[in-house]
């Protein structure tokens, strides 16, 4: 892909022992940052992006040509303004955006590793990503935030570094990944796994793509990520192109068409191991069981200052999940807001305009900053 | 009605950490914020109201507080506040249980339905009354279980609920209630203010 070079890099030669036993030494994490980081070092914001997000929160995305996913949010005068903030954000190992990923090679083979790379978790994420702060020497960043598996994110690294940052602010997510959900991303990996072409994970060796299996694991991933009125109203019954139905297997409804086209575009710029690896990462979350059932315990010995938000047609990680969080540091007596922004857009929600949100994330941010 | 407030926070000791239930759009948690050194956050079933809390940089919570109390542990706060909410409730009695349970003080101020203008209007016109702190009719109020200081004082009595302090608002002037002067303040005063423990 055009504009690789650009990727920045650091090389972690920390030994980094994974969850599944493995240990990982000088592999990459790449990251991209937005706005300075001023002298007291006390403005900056880690951001953990979500399953197929990328370290290219916001501008023009160098690699994709297509605006950062979450543009919205951050910016110059946005919600997390850039002209004060420093936004750190960093590719998930596992990924496949320049950090150390199954489509890395394998210096001992010298052949794509595919899935002969190690099973990452969400803890294994973070605590390469945490490697952050002491490139650039920062010793509490301000905040820390994300929504999705970002917001999985956001509860562990508060929950391995407690008095790393100052406010954390966990959006659209679960603090352990249900039924539901493990079963929606068996499906997507399932679909990549019955593609001829995944041959084992070993498809870049052989110069093929699996790309109907990850195209279809897409389209499904797409359906949990909107709301069924959101669905409705854009699409409902409406026809593609067409003035009647055709009687056969082609895209005769919009929202067909529709989903053919974000699995397509979604190809272009996906791994399908890297997919595998994180959704698996996902399954693997349930930071209740981490903590002996007792979600409490992840924050007990944290100050940071939590603000969760969930979405009212979020089905995926819906308010009841992310009101747990909120019990759970109740119970410690821990500095937590909590609101349920009402929108019909479903979990996408939070990358999406919609004002009410931004406002809230804005004046949290900015309320908070003050207070230091 | 600012000389609610001026008591309220008169009976917040300083440096203690407070909930305010039912906290509507965080006014008093914002003049409790700047006249006491105390840790405040709220709880507040309205969405507007919450956003209101957020953009003054207020610690709040979405929540429904008949239902939501129950997740804090016993006596996590100092005080609780619930003021002028208590009426609106499905089971204040529950409620009240709960406050008491979750901080070690509270403080509740209600309406007092037994204001004579209240009174005269029902004895006058025969009609649910209307005044301007309760300008709701009886088809849309919020109101579900209106009191007055009489009943609020001999529930504390009768359920052996501590009344620390009781006192009795009207125009701005601040009265104690006693058992002695109980009959009279229930006629003369628009709100009572109390301050509770087990």
């Amino acid at each position: 892909m055009n504009g690789i070079d650009s990727i920045k890099k650091i090389i972690v030669d920390k030994p980094l022992k994974l969850d599944c036993g493995q240990i990982i030494n000088n592999f990459p994490v790449a990251y991209e940052t937005y706005g300075v980081l001023n002298e007291k070092k006390d403005n900056a914001i880690l951001v953990f992006h979500a399953l197929t997000g990328d370290q290219f929160v916001s501008g023009i995305n160098p690699i994709t040509k297509k605006e950062g996913w979450w543009s919205y949010a951050v910016g110059p005068g946005k919600s997390i303004d850039t002209n004060k903030y420093f936004v750190i954000c960093a590719n998930v190992i596992g990924g496949c955006m320049g950090s150390y990923g199954p489509s890395d090679i394998d210096p001992i083979t010298n052949k794509i590793l595919g899935i002969n790379f190690p099973v990452i978790t969400i803890n294994d994420m973070v605590n390469a990503q945490y490697n952050l702060l002491d490139f650039f020497k920062i010793d509490k960043l301000f905040c820390v935030t994300g929504g999705s598996m970002g917001g999985m994110q956001v509860l562990q690294f508060v929950s391995n570094f407690p008095d790393k940052s100052k406010i954390a602010i966990p959006i659209a997510c679960t603090a352990s990944h249900s039924a539901q959900n493990i079963a929606f991303n068996e499906l997507g990996r399932q679909s990549i796994m019955a593609d001829s072409n995944w041959v084992d994970g070993d498809y870049s060796n052989k110069k093929l793509n699996p790309d109907k299996g990850l195209s279809v694991a897409r389209m499904a991933a797409h359906i949990t990520y909107l709301s069924k009125v959101g669905l409705q109203e854009k699409f409902g019954r409406k026809l593609q192109e067409r003035d009647d139905l055709k009687f056969g297997f082609d895209a005769d409804f919009q929202i067909e068409s529709y989903l053919r086209y974000q699995g397509s575009v979604f190809v272009d710029r996906f791994d399908a191991n890297s997919y595998l690896y994180i959704t698996r990462a996902m399954d693997y979350f349930d930071l209740i069981k981490q903590h002996d059932g007792n979600l409490s315990r992840a924050f007990v010995k944290s100050k940071t200052k939590f603000f969760v938000i969930s979405f009212t047609s979020d089905w995926l990680y819906p308010t009841s999940e992310n009101k747990d969080i909120v019990i759970a540091l109740n119970a410690i007596g821990a500095d937590v807001g909590f609101v349920e922004i009402e929108s019909d857009k479903g979990h996408d929600s939070f990358l999406l305009d919609i004002p009410k949100f931004l406002n809230t994330l804005k004046n949290y941010i900015n309320t908070s900053y003050l207070k230091n | 009605m600012k000389q609610e407030f001026k008591i309220i926070a008169d009976l917040v000791d300083k440096n203690t950490r407070v909930l305010d239930v039912g906290c509507g759009d965080g006014t008093l948690m914002e003049f409790l914020k700047k006249n006491k050194e105390i840790d405040i956050r709220g709880i507040e079933i309205s969405k507007n109201n919450v956003q209101k809390c957020v953009e003054k940089g207020l610690t709040v919570i979405e929540g429904d507080a008949e239902k939501d109390l129950s997740q804090f542990p016993n006596s996590s706060f100092d005080f609780v506040i619930l003021s002028q909410t208590l009426q609106a409730f499905l089971r204040p009695e529950i409620v009240i249980n709960e406050l008491l349970r979750v901080g070690k003080k509270a403080i509740v101020t209600v309406p007092n339905f037994g204001f004579w203008k209240i009174r005269l209007n029902l004895l006058i016109k025969g009609t649910m009354p209307v005044t301007k702190n309760l300008p709701d009719e009886w088809y849309n109020t919020p109101n579900l279980h209106m009191c007055t200081i009489k009943d609020f004082f001999n529930f504390c009595n009768n359920r052996k609920i501590k009344l620390d302090k009781s006192l009795a608002l009207r125009n701005e002037k601040t009265s104690s209630i006693s058992n002695i002067n109980l009959n009279i303040k229930n006629l003369s005063a628009e709100l009572g203010i109390f301050l509770i423990e087990k």
